[in-house]
């Protein structure tokens, strides 16, 4: 199950470098001091994808407000994002992860070998670029908001997650 | 039965204070809906909503809270607030209804004229709006969905737990009834 392979809280976050944009490079190291969430997702276009992106450009003043970045992430193109971006009013940035395809989603061991997306993943990075919280949803399946705030909230308290 | 106990609770619980209440107050049973006036998938919930309501009578009572998408439906917000300022009116199921039964004529002048069709004080409705008063309660009514798991529209919740089903009658009446039973 790819849900075993998924880094764990305590790992330290592979760093990457990805395009976020046509001509955009986004690293996880610009955001040190920062905490990240890191939101994979099979696929743009695709309806659930676009309830969860949604979603999460709703909620973006909340996770802005508990100083973190969100960052979604799937095996698309960058014109393909800006796109999808575009037409769906959305306020955070979308990195490629296009090539070699799928690359940081196997670093992160979210990537599904079979179908060439990712799974629909969840990852609250800290300060330090330690992972604290893992969440992989069933594929099919928004997971919500409400695991990946409450984890931003623990950090707050200073509690593990 | 193995499903519903892993399904999420509601984490704002209803209460006649805050919450619009449709039926009898004292109903055993409570379907309470996170909907957006904008979104197709509420629309077409709309209906069925008003069928159970007629199918279990004193027995249910409805209560709507607003999770507007204003990411993809730039006219929900507005509509939510509208749907307040009725209810400061004392009309909050009357605007609801209509909203649901235009949803896609929802701009300032189409609320405006739905305002006056229900016999709201325009004036004060005008004052309600533009002042944005109501944009703090919907905000609310929002962050209480995230936390509660919605991740969509519609959403309901049975007695306090989501539903996990498709939006049909036949399977939110089977569910309702299993409510019921469960709370005897």
């Amino acid at each position: 199950m790819p849900q075993d392979t998924a880094l764990q809280p305590g790992s330290k976050a592979p760093d990457f470098c990805l395009a976020s944009g046509p001509e955009s490079k986004t690293s996880l190291a610009d955001y040190r001091g920062k905490r990240v969430v890191l939101m994979f997702y099979p696929a743009d276009w695709s309806p659930v994808c676009g309830d969860e992106t949604v979603l999460y450009n709703e909620i973006l003043p909340d996770i802005t407000a508990l100083n973190a970045q969100l960052l979604g992430i799937s095996v698309d193109g960058p014109w393909c994002h800006e796109a999808y971006a575009r037409a769906k009013n959305l306020k955070f940035p979308l990195l490629a992860d296009f090539e070699p395809k799928g690359a940081v989603a196997r670093q992160f061991g979210v990537y599904r070998e079979a179908d060439g997306i990712s799974e629909r993943a969840l990852f609250v990075i800290d300060e330090q670029g330690i992972i604290r919280w893992t969440y992989v949803s069933p594929i099919d399946q928004n997971p919500g908001a409400d695991g990946v705030l409450t984890a931003l909230e623990s950090l707050n308290q200073g509690a593990s997650v | 039965m193995k499903l519903e106990a892993q399904q999420p609770k509601l984490s704002l619980p209803v209460s006649p204070q805050r919450d619009h209440i449709r039926g009898n107050p004292e109903a055993p049973l409570t379907l309470l809906e996170y909907g957006d006036y904008e979104c197709p998938y509420c629309g077409r919930a709309f209906p069925i909503v008003r069928k159970l309501q007629q199918e279990l009578g004193d027995r249910l009572r409805l209560v709507f809270r607003h999770f507007p998408l204003n990411t993809i439906h730039p006219n929900a917000s507005i509509a939510a607030q509208a749907a307040e300022c009725a209810a400061a009116q004392g009309k909050f199921w009357e605007m609801h209804d209509i909203l649901y039964e235009h949803q896609h004529d929802l701009g300032d002048r189409d609320i405006v004229q739905y305002a006056m069709k229900i016999g709201l004080e325009i004036y004060r409705f005008e004052a309600d709006l533009s002042s944005e008063r109501f944009v703090a309660r919907v905000k609310e009514d929002f962050k209480s969905g995230v936390r509660s798991g919605v991740n969509g529209t519609p959403t309901f919740f049975i007695n306090g737990t989501r539903y996990a089903g498709p939006p049909e009658i036949g399977a939110m009446l089977e569910a309702l009834e299993q409510a019921a039973q469960e709370s005897v």
